[in-house]
């Protein structure tokens, strides 16, 4: 499988963080959901992709090329979507784009008309005058209409409402049924990803959790909820997450199938959802 | 093609997928040689990860359900009459032992199996 990002061993310190040993890989033709509460270190990942800060160690590669030493060639063939789009305030959309379309060869002035058309949006409007949906779909329009091999978008359904959320990740799905696109996507909203995703990459506190099929992890990993007195942490396999309340006893497991084969009345097993295994690596602690 | 996925079903996606397209193709409801939609296409259509659409084709594919030509698409597979049949027959007793299974867990005996499938059957009322 050809990557479109990999990432090998980054390291970012900041005054009481550290995004640490990061390694993972984004394979072309699908898209890569980067999940993980807020603080957890999606945006410094993203960035550190672009290159608008500088890292402290580790390697990216975008194309199979460095993105420090092919910066220009590789920044060309994305496009990038601001969880808050900034772009000059007073100038109408037009003007915009026809300054930004000057850094892009392949700019595509048709198809850029044609998605503000999609996106009900006009050429002549001004931006500080759109909502922040409209931004959001300014912004992605102007990541499209270059024919950006990689869609980089940081928290994009963030504030959004579901139709429009609805619409985006669709737009999403449409981009790669062309098997050359890849589309890295970060949000703590888990239930898009959960729709939309091919891979999910967990990161909390600065480290990667899994990076893995959807599939596999939704198969894979569940909740085992028991009495008090039932069964405890240490018999259940693949504890990931724990949590215990006055009654019961919730644990998160990467393997379930495993968990189901332990014989104890008063335990329910359920499959672990994307927002199950935020909620519980989280908050949980696994060697409480 | 007709699928209709369920979010709350406990069966992973790629198995609902899988077992409407073989039911499909046992009722010949999707004709021989007739092409599938695309990996992709179906992945789109269907709003779900374009692996688990891959995957219910690799496996309706090791079943011989259907064939992927590379770089053409999916079809579905020459199917033998008889073949079809000893499917459809693999199915029910799939089913069936299921059901013994079940049976041995609760202690019903043969006998009462026995007048269960009557029943079921429509030989008694």
């Amino acid at each position: 499988m050809d990557h479109a990002i990999e990432i090998m061993g980054l390291r970012k310190e900041y005054r009481g963080f550290a995004l640490d040993n990061v390694t993972f890989d984004v394979p072309q033709g699908y898209i890569m959901g980067l999940i993980g509460p807020n603080g957890a270190g999606k945006t410094t990942i993203i960035k550190l992709v672009m290159n608008l800060i500088r890292r402290d160690a580790g390697e990216v590669r975008l194309f199979g090329l460095d993105n420090l030493r092919s910066e220009a060639a590789v920044k060309s063939r994305i496009g990038f979507v601001y969880d808050i789009p900034r772009f000059p305030e007073d100038l109408r959309l037009q003007t915009i784009a026809s300054a930004i379309s000057a850094f892009y060869d392949k700019w595509d002035d048709g198809r850029f008309r044609d998605l503000l058309d999609e996106f009900r949006l006009s050429p002549r409007q001004v931006f500080k005058k759109l909502s922040h949906g409209m931004k959001m779909k300014f912004s992605l329009a102007v990541a499209l209409a270059h024919d950006a091999d990689l869609i980089l978008l940081d928290e994009p359904t963030a504030g959004l409402d579901p139709v429009f959320r609805l619409e985006l990740l669709t737009k999403l799905r449409a981009l790669i049924q062309n098997e050359r696109k890849t589309v890295l996507f970060s949000s703590h909203i888990t239930s898009d990803l959960e729709r939309v995703a091919d891979f999910i990459t967990f990161i909390h506190k600065g480290r990667i959790v899994f990076s893995a099929a959807k599939d596999e992890i939704l198969e894979t990993w569940g909740v085992v909820r028991t009495a008090v007195d039932g069964l405890k942490p240490e018999d259940i396999p693949g504890v990931r997450g724990i949590r215990r309340s006055e009654h019961s006893l919730e644990v998160l497991t990467s393997d379930l199938a495993a968990a189901k084969g332990l014989l104890c009345g008063r335990t329910v097993f359920d499959k672990a959802s994307l927002e199950d295994i935020m909620f519980y690596i989280s908050k949980g602690n696994a060697h409480a | 093609m007709r699928i209709i996925i369920s979010n709350s079903s406990p069966d992973p996606i790629y198995e609902q997928v899988g077992r409407q397209v073989k039911a499909q193709i046992i009722s010949g409801e999707l004709r021989e040689g007739e092409a599938l939609p695309s990996i992709r296409k179906l992945a789109q259509e269907l709003q779900i990860s374009v692996i688990t659409t891959k995957r219910a084709y690799e496996e309706l594919e090791k079943e011989g359900f259907i064939d992927t030509v590379e770089g053409k698409g999916s079809f579905v597979a020459m199917q033998n009459k008889e073949l079809l049949r000893e499917k459809k027959m693999k199915l029910v007793e799939e089913k069936m032992a299921e059901a013994v299974d079940e049976a041995r867990l609760l202690g019903i005996t043969r006998a009462e199996l026995d007048e269960m499938l009557a029943l079921l059957y429509g030989e008694k009322d």
